[in-house]
């Protein structure tokens, strides 16, 4: 199981991730009990049900799901985690982005799939609070050097919304 | 010139830091080569032909010599005793070892340089045009804009990992001379209503499929202009294609959706960020500008004694002064190119003992700074004409003052088959060749303003699209060849050139390009430049010439059946 980074610490990971096996559909797959963590395709189509049955919802977005198609249930879940397939693709940044500045999404938000300690800080720096290290990685040296690569960054961000210009002493 | 502060020059300490570390991962196993390749790109490294490659980025093209003379301690201490210029304006080393660049990125910082996004799939180092700040008919000076670029692009946290390469440039002239219409983002500085903002061209590129970008915005005030070209890049990061690399440029998105459908995604996008924190305050603007006010020039009362004395008596002086010298806004004063393009040598090439003598050049007599041109020469910017030949005599000992900016011999060609590991044919041997066969002097002012440029494979990094003459190496049957294009051209009017038949040998390829001139020469009209002349008679008369009793494809397939 992925290490799961958050408040900067290693910790347990409480919740499941509802994976789709050969030959189920969003339509026919079971609904696990516990703090599961759906895909976006099984929120989009059983929504009302998991409402019903789960007081603690998490919800997984892959890199071509669209942001702005969830925009308006942020409010029902714990954790979004959003899918980095390969740590090239970085199209995750900007859906973090999105939910944080535009969406002003507040739970936890979860980088997921191929996240190195190279990303970390870009990762933190655009909204990411919880990050799942992939296996088999150096998750202690990750937490000491990963996060602090940089000590501050020129561009507005999520994690500092002012622009490195806008506070030049 | 820019002046780092403190926290300018700690992030770049903290790259060096930060590459010091993935290196050693690397080395001990714990990131593969896989998850190493990306980092080692964004930080300039390439594992090339013979050995690595390290790209030094040089901002808008502007250094001072404390780093050029860096440089060249670089050149001595890790390669081979000399740098490659290139059509970017950054230079290139083509010898160091993988285990020496964290010490080599730990010298450059000493000197504010470094070598962050100078490649990889992120957003690359900006570039302008070789004479901001000085020409004549310079509008509005881009290199403060281009400094407020640098910064917002470095380590942006959101676009770090974009579909592919992004490039974009600035010009503040009447003429583009920063080959805007060919970048992922052009930006046209310009004043309207006594208003300053820029004219934004999106999706140009050359490379495998070369499109000229398309205006999406008209004016946009400069205040807006990391909203803006923040909404661009999230259009594109999110949209581009990332199916295949070959079709995951910006031109790409923007083909597909069309210009129209593209902006109006980019206003969209952008109404959310316009006039939001990231917009740009006359305080900041201001704060960068102030690093690039005018030099103290002296004043210069007519026209020195010596200088037009130099210039009369010394037809090579005067030569040079018409070739490499460029009018400067301010009386008495000219900008000088000094030409990395001596006979022989391979374009953009430079020694560590040359670096110096130039160093020595720009201290003693141009305030100490230099630029890299985008034709791969070396431009010392505010030289008072009464140092001119004093300039010229050390520069000529040094083998920089070869008299051919502009014609047929100052050559842009990329490193070719012989460096580069992307390379379909060697394209430095046919600019030698070239420059072989053209060069008397007298022969080569009389033919006049051309661009020949040549790239090793279709990545055009030596620009040969927009080149006047353009060559190209290609693949066949695992020979070399090169295929030929002319009318290209860069500036307002830009265009691709147009193919003129099939490749030619390499052996050929004086020969042809003989042929070409002597077409323009045979057609011209008094006072015509050879893009005046193609533009005039067209491509055909250029055709037949060069392929005179020449069968090819099919045709000569069939003679050789027949035979
Ligand atoms: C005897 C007259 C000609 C014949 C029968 C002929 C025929 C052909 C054929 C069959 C091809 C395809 C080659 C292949 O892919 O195997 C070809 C290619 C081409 N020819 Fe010609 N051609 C002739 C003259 C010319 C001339 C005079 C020009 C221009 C000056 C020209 C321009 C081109 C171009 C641009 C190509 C494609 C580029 C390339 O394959 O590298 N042709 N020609
Ligand atoms: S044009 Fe091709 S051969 Fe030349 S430097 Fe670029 S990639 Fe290499």
């Amino acid at each position: 199981m992925a290490q799961l980074i958050k408040n900067n610490a290693v910790t347990a990971d409480t919740w499941k991730t509802l994976e789709l096996a050969e030959g189920e559909t969003p339509e026919s797959v079971a609904l696990p009990d516990g703090d599961i963590i759906f895909p976006f395709a099984v929120w989009q189509t059983r929504k009302a049900e998991i409402i019903s049955r789960h007081k603690r919802i998490g919800l997984l977005l892959n890199s071509d799901d669209r942001v702005e198609d969830v925009a308006a249930d942020l409010d029902y879940f714990i954790v979004i985690a959003v899918d980095f397939p390969k740590f090239v693709d970085g199209r995750g940044y900007s859906t973090a982005s999105l939910l944080r500045q535009r969406y002003g999404y507040q739970g936890e938000l979860r980088a997921v799939g191929d996240v190195l300690h190279d990303q970390l800080f870009f990762m933190r720096r655009v909204g990411f609070d919880s990050y799942a290290l992939k296996d088999g990685k150096d998750v202690v040296h990750a937490l000491q050097a990963g996060f602090s690569s940089f000590s501050d960054g020129y561009q507005a961000s999520t994690s500092q919304p002012q622009p490195y210009f806008r506070r030049r002493a | 010139m820019y002046k780092y502060d403190a926290i300018d020059r700690q992030l770049i300490n903290e790259r060096v830091e930060q590459f010091r570390d993935q290196v050693s991962r690397w080395q001990s196993g714990e990131l593969t080569g896989d998850e190493f390749r990306p980092l080692r790109l964004q930080n300039g490294l390439y594992v090339q032909r013979h050995a690595p490659m390290l790209r030094i980025a040089v901002p808008y093209g502007m250094m001072n010599t404390a780093q050029l003379r860096k440089l060249a301690f670089v050149a001595r201490t890790y390669d081979r005793g000399y740098g490659h210029f290139s059509t970017r304006h950054n230079c290139q080393f083509n010898w160091p070892k993988i285990e020496d660049c964290p010490d080599i990125l730990g010298h450059l910082a000493e000197v504010d340089m470094h070598a962050i996004q100078t490649s990889g799939n992120c957003l690359r180092n900006i570039t302008t045009d070789q004479f901001a700040g000085v020409a004549a008919d310079e509008v509005i000076d881009p290199r403060p804009l281009a400094e407020i670029l640098r910064q917002w692009t470095t380590f942006h946290p959101e676009f770090a990992f974009l579909p592919r390469k992004f490039k974009i440039a600035i010009s503040g002239t009447r003429e583009d001379r920063a080959v805007t219409w060919f970048h992922d983002i052009g930006l046209h500085l310009k004043e309207v209503n006594g208003e300053t903002g820029f004219t934004v061209i999106v999706g140009g590129g050359l490379g495998r499929t070369p499109i000229r970008g398309q205006i999406v915005r008209e004016f946009l005030p400069w205040q807006h202009l990391l909203t803006y070209c923040e909404a661009i890049l999230r259009v594109y990061n999110r949209q581009g294609r990332r199916d295949n690399a070959y079709k995951a440029r910006i031109k790409i998105l923007v083909q597909a959706l069309g210009v129209e459908a593209f902006s109006q995604l980019v206003e969209e996008e952008w109404a959310h960020g316009k006039d939001g924190p990231a917009t740009l305050t006359q305080a900041e603007y201001d704060r960068v500008a102030a690093h690039f006010t005018a030099p103290a020039y002296a004043q210069v009362a007519g026209e020195d004694a010596s200088f037009a004395q130099h210039r009369q008596d010394n037809p090579a002086f005067a030569r040079w002064l018409e070739r490499n010298t460029h009018p400067h806004r301010v009386a008495g004063y000219r900008a000088v190119t000094l030409s990395l393009k001596q006979h022989g040598v391979a374009p953009g090439d430079i020694t560590a003992d040359q670096m110096e003598i130039v160093a020595d050049l720009a201290d003693h007599f141009s305030f100490g700074e230099l630029r890299i041109s985008h034709e791969q020469n070396i431009i010392l910017a505010d030289v008072q004409e009464a140092h001119l030949y004093a300039l010229w005599l050390t520069a000529k000992g040094a083998g920089l003052a070869t008299p051919n900016i502009g014609l047929l011999t100052g050559i842009i060609c990329c490193p070719g088959g012989d460096f580069c590991d992307l390379a379909n044919a060697k394209s430095i041997p046919i600019a030698n060749a070239i420059q072989a066969r053209f060069d008397d002097l007298d022969y080569l002012f009389d033919i006049g303003e051309i661009d020949l440029n040549i790239s090793g494979c279709m990545n055009a990094c030596g620009h040969h699209h927009v080149g006047h003459i353009g060559v190209l190496g290609v693949d066949k049957n695992e020979a070399e060849f090169y295929q030929v294009t002319l009318g290209g051209r860069q500036g307002n009017d830009a265009r691709l050139g147009k193919v003129i038949g099939p490749s030619f040998s390499a052996e050929e390829m004086p020969d042809v390009v003989e042929k070409i001139i002597k077409v323009y020469l045979d057609n011209r009209h008094a006072d015509e430049r050879f893009l005046d002349t193609f533009d005039r008679i067209g491509i055909d008369p250029f055709k037949n010439l060069v392929y005179e009793g020449r069968a090819h494809g099919k045709a000569k397939a069939a003679q050789t059946e027949a035979a």
